[in-house]
């Protein structure tokens, strides 16, 4: 579908396209394109990976029990280099993350308007296939993650270990005011660098590609194609750089001064 | 671009399914890798000390080998020994039964040389007195010659 196609100006195709489809009101709305597919994705790894899972043997693994099990011994190498404490939620949360991101940013390399022409056949206006360019997802995501930081350093320093951590790093108890504020800088600037460092990649790219699709016929191949190429990079890196945080986030929680 | 309830829902998804990932999908993977390798070390184990023990059987086959040798060797020169003696044993039965065998020829050959000879001095006598009475021409009585012809006997 070329620009003339769909509706009428660019602005109006670029802006169409990056309209989610959503019901509600105010604070109450809810983007139905990002559930769908952050779900559909994740019943996909998780469906994978189950299957995986069930006919593990430790004979000789087929096809699948390969690619997963390189997944999982990656991710557990990973977590392994930056975690050093003993934690049974972490790896698995660490895959769940690499996985499921992954999963997000690969529907970047779907031609932009495969799924929302098909949705507009069958009556949707809307489409937004990418739950990675939207902003709840990833703020989901890492807003998670800080939860699990708080939680994991009050259970393993105790209350009253992690209110002295906050107040009296890094400059001592006198200027626990300071300490605080820094502390909160901190920990305000975690969920939102984890979430739109994401965001930021992937809603770029998405909006390159609309901006491809709007060029004659015969470009579109010549950007497209190295674009997409460029993004498989993208996709992966940004898939393991969120994990990868993550990870040492949840280390440093672990940490006891 | 606006944060609502998506992201409450997203937060719910997420939770769901690191806690489906936790229980059943990592468990039984890690295992199952945690077996493989515990199989692998053991195979290599084994087939080490299956080198080992080619190599202990190896050293105790030649050492029987070589302690079979021996013996057969230490048979051979008994059993070459014990034919020897045997056939110097033999010699020396031999050599006696010959000696034996040789004097008793000679005995028998003077026996009977003897038995001729008296033999021969019998007929020596009758000849002689058949000789004498023809010399004499006339009949020489053997009994009252007889101590004279037993004379001439003994002197032949």
């Amino acid at each position: 579908m070329s620009a003339g196609a769909g509706p009428h100006s660019a602005s109006e195709y670029i802006i169409h396209h990056l309209h989610p489809l959503a019901v509600g009101e105010g604070f109450w709305t809810l983007h139905l394109d990002t559930m769908f597919f952050s779900l559909a994705l994740g019943v996909l790894f998780l469906w994978l990976f189950r299957k995986a899972a069930i006919n593990a043997t430790s004979g000789v693994p087929g096809p699948l029990q390969n690619f997963c099990e390189i997944l999982v011994e990656f991710v557990d190498g990973q977590v392994k280099d930056s975690f050093h404490g003993h934690n049974p939620v972490i790896a698995p949360l660490a895959l769940t993350i690499f996985v499921w991101v992954f999963l997000w940013n690969t529907m970047d390399l779907l031609p932009v308007d495969l799924l929302p022409a098909i949705g507009q056949l069958i009556g949707i206006p809307y489409l937004r296939v990418v739950p990675s360019t939207d902003l709840n997802s990833t703020f989901g995501l890492s807003i998670s993650v800080l939860c699990l930081i708080y939680y994991y350093s009050i259970k393993v320093k105790g209350g009253g270990g992690f209110a002295h951590e906050v107040l009296g790093h890094p400059f001592g108890i006198k200027a626990a005011p300071a300490n605080l504020l820094l502390r909160i800088v901190e920990d305000l600037a975690k969920p939102i660098s984890l979430a739109l460092r994401l965001f930021g990649n992937l809603y770029a790219g998405e909006l390159i590609f609309i901006l491809i699709a709007l060029l004659p016929w015969w470009v579109q191949p010549l950007l497209g194609w190295p674009w997409a190429v460029f993004h498989i990079l993208v996709i992966t890196l940004q898939a393991f750089i969120f994990m990868t945080l993550t990870i040492v986030y949840l280390s440093m929680a672990h940490e006891d001064h | 671009m606006n944060i609502n309830a998506t992201l409450i829902g997203q937060m719910i998804t997420f939770a769901l399914l690191v806690v489906f990932t936790m229980k059943y999908v990592w468990p039984p993977i890690m295992q199952a890798m945690h077996d493989r390798q515990k199989r692998i070390a053991e195979g290599l184990a084994s087939a080490e000390r299956g080198v080992h023990e080619q190599e202990l059987a190896k050293a105790k086959a030649a050492e029987m080998l070589k302690e079979s040798k021996q013996q057969a060797a230490e048979i051979i020169t008994q059993a070459q020994k014990r034919a020897a003696e045997i056939v110097e044993q033999s010699k020396l039965e031999a050599q006696a039964e010959g000696t034996r065998q040789l004097h008793a020829a000679q005995a028998e050959i003077e026996l009977e040389f003897n038995r001729a000879r008296e033999q021969l001095r019998g007929q020596v006598v009758n000849i002689a007195v058949a000789g004498a009475g023809k010399v004499l021409k006339r009949e020489i009585d053997a009994q009252a010659h007889a101590k004279l012809l037993d004379d001439l006997v003994s002197q032949l």
